[in-house]
């Protein structure tokens, strides 16, 4: 059982997000670390290919300035290797762009029984990349997935729906979206740390991966205008003293909610 | 370029089409009169509803068995499209399907996506969407620059839904062509997750707790409370994480996004992330041990304390009443 996991390297986000002014796009160039998001999916990889029996768990990553960082982490909870693209003419990139390179890489790595990914990343957030690999891929998607096992060489998968969640059977090879909770991710130890420094990432261009490289002119999209958001003005803000209850009682009761 | 056919990615839900649905029909009739919904499932009882909200016609695949209805309505809306007709712009709502069929197409079509919009606006030769970010502070405008079709997603409330008192829709049947390897996953069993009072989208009060409830079995304050109210328990992603409540109970960019009459944040922070799902909301309290904390920035009322002590006493005030 072999499984490719897509993961997104990001600015952390603990600090502010902010644009580049030239291109209205989201400032990647400061150090980049590995998706929080994606983590639940490497975890999930590896616990599969454990209860398999066998296998190994690789990566795909697309990153400006040939960017590990993130991708090393994953590498230090378990992944053997993986695959970077890292292009300056992908910058500007859209979705659809990024879900081909991505593809691309994949097949690169000779296929998986099963790509996994996060159900969308905690930077860019558009949400769309894994179902579009799998299309360009040909492959079924279980997206959602927040339960995952494989019986019988068949996924099953609990997906989450509006109203609860669908029991949904695939064969594989197959694509699936994890949502967050899905698993929980071990911490790398220090042996994995080590051990992660020498395993191999081949870094690649688009073009290695036979993909054009759309970047800002292939996007099909243009940020055309910033503007701030009409401000919420904050309220009244006071210390609790044990009676400040009153006050939300009040105001419940002032809005006739009570 | 003038937008001559709209179409609408349209979902049914307990025999009637979802609200998502309506907003988007809405926002499609006032860009033309020629507005059609294409549903992945049987159209027969609902074609009323969707003209009435102004789809003059709806391609309906008829029960789609199982199958998944990212691959498979994606492979219907293609064949009409290879069939010769092409819409302009083709309306999604912001969800799992949503997401799944618009991603399908968008490669299928070579088309680009605009996700987590809010409006879109024709403005002469240019198609563009907005788009909330950094937790709503800022306003993007994108403009698709590429040809039609324009495939944008919609986050839910982006548009009130209003009935225009429209015929029914003309049901035209429409089959799923043979979606190969692709189309192989099929759903086996459904589970509705029973809850009592109102859906959290819906309800006019919400009272959220976050992380700083400390422990899952402090969530059942906030239910309380909620109970109390007649409104809605909701939570922060930080807690669905670590598994105290379902999924279904995050408020937030990457669950539901709720403009109810009033908020009630417990023990939440703040973080873009949460404040993108509710500062749609009329009024909000926010109770919090941290004074810095993001969520009294756009509270109404915040009470700066324990919500162990703060919450008991409201809940108990309301019981007396």
């Amino acid at each position: 059982m072999n499984v490719i996991v897509c993961v997104k390297q990001i600015p952390d986000p603990a600090t502010p997000g902010a644009l580049d002014s030239a291109t209205n796009t989201l400032k990647r160039d400061g150090k980049l670390i590995l998706d929080d998001s994606d983590a639940y999916g490497v975890e999930m990889a590896l616990q599969l290919v454990d209860a398999a029996g066998g296998g190994e768990v690789s990566l795909v990553s697309m990153a400006p300035n040939g960017e590990t960082a993130g991708m090393r982490t994953a590498l230090a909870m378990g992944a053997v290797k993986g695959v970077l693209v890292s292009d300056p003419a992908l910058q500007g990139s859209d979705a659809l762009t990024t879900a081909k390179v991505l593809a691309a890489a994949v097949q690169k790595l000779g296929g998986a029984d099963l790509i996994i990914a996060a159900t969308e990343s905690s930077d860019g957030y558009t949400g769309t990349v894994p179902e579009q690999m799998a299309e360009v891929l040909g492959l079924p998607s279980v997206t959602f997935a927040k339960k995952v096992k494989i019986e019988g060489g068949v996924l099953k998968a609990d997906r989450q729906t509006e109203a609860g969640y669908d029991e949904v059977e695939c064969p594989l090879p197959a694509l699936i979206s994890v949502t967050a909770g899905v698993v929980e991710p071990r911490y790398p130890s220090f042996k994995g740390i080590m051990a992660a420094k020498s395993k191999p990432v081949d870094t690649v261009t688009a073009g290695d991966l036979g993909v054009s490289p759309a970047g800002w002119a292939g996007a099909g999209q243009k940020v055309t205008q910033v503007a701030q958001a009409e401000a919420r003005q904050a309220g009244e803000v006071i210390e609790d003293d044990g009676e400040t209850f009153n006050k939300v009682v009040a105001f419940l009761e002032n809005l006739k909610v009570i | 370029m003038a937008i001559n056919n709209v179409w609408v990615f349209a979902q049914v839900s307990n025999g009637a089409p979802t609200t998502g649905t309506l907003e988007l029909l809405t926002k499609a009739r006032s860009l033309t009169g020629n507005v059609t919904a294409i549903l992945g499932g049987d159209a027969a009882s609902v074609a009323g509803v969707l003209g009435e909200y102004g789809a003059t016609k709806v391609y309906a695949t008829g029960d789609l068995a199982g199958k998944l209805p990212g691959v498979a309505v994606a492979a219907a809306m293609k064949a009409v499209i290879d069939g010769g007709e092409t819409p302009d712009l083709v309306l999604f709502p912001q969800n799992y399907e949503g997401r799944d069929v618009m991603s399908r197409l968008s490669v299928k079509l070579d088309k680009t996506v605009l996700t987590n919009s809010v409006d879109v606006v024709v403005d002469g030769d240019t198609v563009a969407a907005t788009t909330p970010i950094f937790g709503g502070n800022t306003l993007v405008t994108t403009a698709f620059t590429g040809s039609a079709p324009y495939l944008v997603a919609f986050r839910p409330k982006s548009f009130a839904a209003e009935s225009a008192g429209g015929a029914a829709a003309q049901v035209v049947a429409t089959t799923v062509p043979d979606t190969g390897a692709a189309g192989a996953a099929k759903v086996t069993a459904v589970h509705v997750e029973e809850s009592t009072g109102p859906k959290l989208d819906e309800a006019d009060i919400v009272v959220a707790g976050g992380r700083g409830l400390g422990e899952s079995d402090k969530f059942a304050m906030v239910e309380e409370l909620a109970k109390l109210l007649k409104g809605a328990p909701g939570a922060s992603r930080a807690i669905v994480d670590a598994g105290w409540v379902p999924y279904s109970y995050q408020v937030g960019q990457t669950g539901k996004v709720v403009k109810p009459s009033v908020y009630i944040a417990a023990g939440i922070s703040g973080a873009t992330q949460h404040m993108v799902g509710m500062k749609g909301s009329k009024n909000i309290i926010a109770i919090n041990k941290d004074k810095e904390a993001p969520i009294f920035g756009i509270a109404d009322l915040g009470i700066v304390g324990d919500v162990h002590k703060v919450l008991p006493k409201v809940i108990e005030a309301l019981k007396g009443r």
